[in-house]
């Protein structure tokens, strides 16, 4: 295989450039994927620790809007006055903690770090095709995060439109404080971010087709590479999409454009815009910001996978149909936007084809969450941290995909689109099953990160805090959603309709709050364990796949010698004629064995 | 002062944790292998672990029910929303019952092949009728309710009525709305928002030959039985005009046009005398009341549901159906457009 020879070179390059490795190049501008992955962790972390404090917050103010928090002008300042929170940075901070959650946690957080980290490991390459593209988007994202962040200090406030950022409402500053500056950063910000994940994504795609191991078909291919692979795929197709949205709405914003804008009166001011349609942004904006839902929730599935099938020590059940389905739900991704669009004034025969497609995404999704369940099946379960969030994902994807079908569906999205229903849909689906899937990676792959063991008893406090606040956050979410209560309300007090919403309210805020405190038991046993944790084996988790190949302290290269050779695909756990309950990829098949 | 000792405490915290963490880790070490290392006591735990939640996943999912189905929205007021309720209790139904199904196999599972040394998994990769049956059972289900829902959709969508419907302008701006009548013509006269001026403050073309019938009003009052159709303008950013409890929704966009048709079928008097509503208002009352608020007596709202800016929370006016004669009465009191401006 041309990739094999290739690769070889590699090594031999990479002898020349070893020496001249200090802290600057191996520890900020690293070429190497292993240390980009964890600068991703590191950056994703942060920005998720941001993320879900602001989701607190806010949860606060729902539960108790007529209570004075000293905490919320400590944190807010000026947009608290004696602890009082003002609407704008009520907007503010579910726009922020969307943004945040959605693109610089479980997009460039998740696929980041173990796209990174797995793809060259899993394949058997020396590293990614191009070390210093790599290394760049890293520094994209970097730069991407920091202005995010600085947003949140401009004197009008951050961005407060939603993260969907819809104009008229984000292009026009008259409209709102958070369109001034605040917006104009997030767009900044949001350039950046694309082009990062771009450049990542090429790498992915061009690595996973091009720098292959000998023997390393697709189709022994573990799971997590074809999750990756079809990711990377999904966002080079569709981000383009997002950045031209972003900047047609900056042309709007900075230089008097009208692609978005049309016969508008803003604060008693009439502008001279016309011709221009919001509904072409949202088009735009849900081109990406479909597939982006399955940017993010595939990684997760794929780590998944590979997780329940080395700690069930069984096959993955139906690998074929697995990436069958992966490819049928990223191909669907892109032909199901509109289901966002049902109520915009879009034609209803478009909302019908939309509907079509939508709930098409069921099957080939239940195929994916069967498929789990028969792997569990007469399985020997090893409970590790990283298998009980993997399990906890199974159950959220099935809770939240099912009420996809209700909201697919164009007639009864009418009755409950933009109301907590939604909130509770799309949390529990993408939200928790994503964040578990992270989960589930960090604890699964730490040895291999930082060549140390994470906390057992820790991980397992971590799970059950979490599953059990995740569970009460959402769940009681549908409720007041069928209620008619819509979501992005400051206060729901105006109404005296939803008053008797308020316990449910209180519920889950305390349930939010259980479950952003039981995030710092994950943090420290992250750091303890980084520096502290007990030294970990070559394979901890007696795993097939190639990663635990590799020598447990880290090399420019990955392996110390030639690559390794591939014989069998990722998932011959308790295969009969063996001994042992694994048997690694490397292994060659014995004289009339049958390949799986 | 108070900061510096927060962040000293907060330190020291951090550090004993640290310390608590190391002797933890080395007594697990003296007393068996490392502490990483999954034993069969922890599969055990675990595995009962996920029993016990499954199980209180099902009972609180069922406690859930019990205790707050009746929040939700009272009876469809509308001829569509029938339809739309019952293609809602039909897909509902569906899911919970797969809900019921599956979350307490995948519980069951879990706990049941809970991890043991010297037992061994069984080696089954795949099987194509299983496959094949997962494939297709879904895909016959969903075919139903694709076609059951495309159904709905359409006629929500298309409604073929006998009468011709009653033209309504709902005009949206931050943060309030305003309706505007087709008078007796049943025709609105031509509006911009460039044509706003003084008392005119939805840009009507006053010269404009449908206009001079139109009247404005404050709140939506509507005849029970009779077709309605909303045509919706929004004057700065984009709104949604949700009416929950006629089950509809459409977003007024800056630049165009939308509508939304539908019969109401309920007057504001009947609903309230539905036992649910009166439940509902007696709840809500004594929430209240105990906070020493004005009582609340029901009403059909209309009240937006996009983010339009800091007083999105409050955009709201009331909707109310009634006889056709409390309605020719009502109208009476208007004034219109050529009586005003």
């Amino acid at each position: 295989m041309a990739s094999h020879d290739h690769a070889n070179d590699h090594a031999h390059d990479h002898d020349h450039e070893h020496h001249v490795e200090n802290f600057w190049t191996k520890y900020i501008f690293s070429q190497d994927h292993k240390m980009i992955g964890k600068q991703f962790l590191i950056t994703g972390m942060f920005m998720g620790i941001v993320g879900v404090f602001m989701s607190m917050l806010f949860r606060l103010q729902l539960a108790w809007p007529d209570q004075k928090f000293a905490i919320l002008e400590t944190f807010l300042g000026k947009w608290a006055p004696e602890g009082q929170m003002d609407p704008n940075m009520y907007l503010a901070l579910v726009t922020i903690h969307g943004t945040i959650m959605v693109f610089f946690v479980l997009t460039a957080g998740l696929s980041g770090t173990f796209s990174n980290l797995l793809i060259p490991l899993q394949i058997g390459a020396r590293d990614m095709a191009s070390g210093f593209l790599n290394m760049l988007s890293y520094w994209f994202f970097a730069a991407s995060s920091v202005i995010m962040l600085v947003s949140l200090f401009v004197e009008t406030g951050p961005a407060s439109g939603g993260w969907t950022i819809y104009p008229p409402l984000s292009a026009l500053p008259q409209a709102m404080p958070g369109s001034g500056t605040g917006m104009t950063l997030w767009l900044v910000s949001m350039t950046l971010f694309i082009a990062g994940s771009l450049l990542g994504s090429l790498n992915y795609i061009v690595t996973i087709i091009n720098l292959r191991t000998k023997g390393m078909a697709m189709t022994r291919l573990p799971l997590t590479i074809w999750a990756f692979l079809v990711t990377a795929i999904l966002g080079v197709l569709s981000f383009p999409v997002l950045l031209s949205a972003a900047l047609l709405l900056m042309f709007d914003r900075l230089l008097g454009t009208s692609f978005y804008l049309s016969d508008i009166m803003v604060a008693g001011e009439m502008l001279h815009n016309e011709g221009g349609s919001p509904v072409l942004y949202e088009h735009l904006f849900w081109f990406l910001g479909h597939p982006e839902v399955y940017i993010i929730l595939l990684p997760a599935l794929g780590i998944t996978s590979e997780v329940i099938a080395t700690n069930a020590r069984k096959p993955i059940f139906g690998y074929r149909a697995m990436i069958g389905s992966i490819l049928a739900i990223a191909f669907l991704s892109f032909i199901v936007w509109g289901h966002h669009m049902f109520i915009t004034g879009m034609n209803p025969f478009l909302g019908s084809v939309f509907t079509f497609t939508t709930l098409l995404i069921a099957i080939p999704s239940a195929v994916k969450a069967f498929n789990y369940i028969t792997t569990l099946w007469k399985g020997n379960l090893q409970f590790t941290p990283a298998m009980l969030f993997s399990v906890g994902l199974v159950s959220t994807f099935v809770a939240g995909g099912l009420t996809g079908i209700i909201l697919g569906d164009s007639a009864l999205d009418i009755n409950v689109h933009d109301t907590y229903f939604v909130v509770a849909h799309f949390h529990i689906v993408m939200g928790l099953s994503a964040i578990f899937g992270m989960f589930a990676g960090v604890y699964h792959w730490f040895p291999k990160m930082y060549r140390r063991m994470m906390n057992k008893t820790l991980g397992y406090w971590h799970f059950w805090l979490t599953f059990v606040s995740a569970y009460g956050v959402f769940f009681p979410m549908h409720f007041t959603g069928l209620a008619g209560l819509p979501r992005r309300y400051y206060s729901n007090a105006e109404f005296p309709i939803f008053d008797e919403l308020q316990d449910i309210n209180v519920i889950i805020s305390m349930f939010a709050i259980l479950g952003g405190i039981a995030q710092l038991i994950f943090i420290f046993n992250f750091f303890y364990s980084m520096w502290r944790g007990p030294k970990a084996p070559q394979n901890p988790w007696k795993s097939n796949t190639l990663e635990w190949t590799t020598p447990v302290e880290h090399i420019h290269g990955n392996w110390p010698g030639a690559l390794p050779e591939v014989h069998r695909w990722a998932y011959d756990y308790s295969k009969p004629g063996y001994d042992e309950d694994f048997v690694p990829q490397t292994t060659p098949l014995k004289d009339g064995e049958v390949a799986h | 002062m108070t900061g510096l000792m927060m962040v000293v405490v907060l330190f020291l915290a951090v550090f004993a944790a640290a310390q608590i963490m190391r002797i933890y880790e080395l007594s697990v070490k003296v007393r068996q292998e490392e502490e990483y290392v999954v034993t069969d006591k922890d599969n055990s735990n675990q595995g009962r672990l996920m029993l016990l939640f499954g199980i209180g996943l099902i009972v609180a999912f069922f406690w859930m029910v019990a205790a707050w189905d009746k929040l939700a929205l009272p009876k469809p007021a509308s001829l569509h929303g029938v339809q739309i309720d019952q293609l809602w209790d039909i897909s509902m139904g569906l899911i919970v019952v797969m809900f019921l199904i599956v979350q307490p196999i995948l519980f069951w599972f879990a706990y049941k092949y809970r991890g043991k040394k010297g037992n061994k998994a069984i080696f089954y990769a795949h099987n194509d009728k299983l496959e094949f049956a997962w494939t297709i059972v879904p895909a016959i289900a969903l075919a139903v309710l694709i076609i059951y829902g495309l159904t709905t959709w359409s006629n929500t969508m298309n409604p073929t009525t006998d009468d011709e419907p009653m033209v309504v302008e709902v005009y949206a701006q931050q943060f309030k709305w305003t309706a505007r009548y087709a008078g007796e013509d049943n025709t609105l006269g031509y509006a911009n928002v460039r044509l706003i001026q003084g008392a005119n403050t939805l840009g009507v073309d006053t010269n404009h030959v449908n206009s001079g019938d139109d009247f404005i009003a404050t709140e939506i009052h509507l005849p029970v039985g009779k077709p309605v159709v909303f045509k919706f303008r929004s004057q700065d950013v984009i709104h949604s005009a949700y009416f929950p409890h006629f089950r509809a929704q459409m977003n007024c966009v800056p630049g165009m046009e939308t509508h939304f048709q539908f019969t109401p079928t309920v007057t504001t008097a009947e609903m309230r005398q539905d036992p649910n509503v009166i439940g509902k208002v007696e709840r809500i009352n004594a929430i209240r009341s105990a906070k020493g608020l004005e009582l609340y007596e029901y009403d059909y709202i209309l009240l937006c549901n996009k983010i339009c800016g800091s007083a999105h929370y409050n955009m709201q006016m009331n909707v109310i159906v009634e006889t056709q004669a409390e309605y020719d009465a009502w109208v009476k009191e208007q004034k219109t457009i050529s009586e005003t401006l």
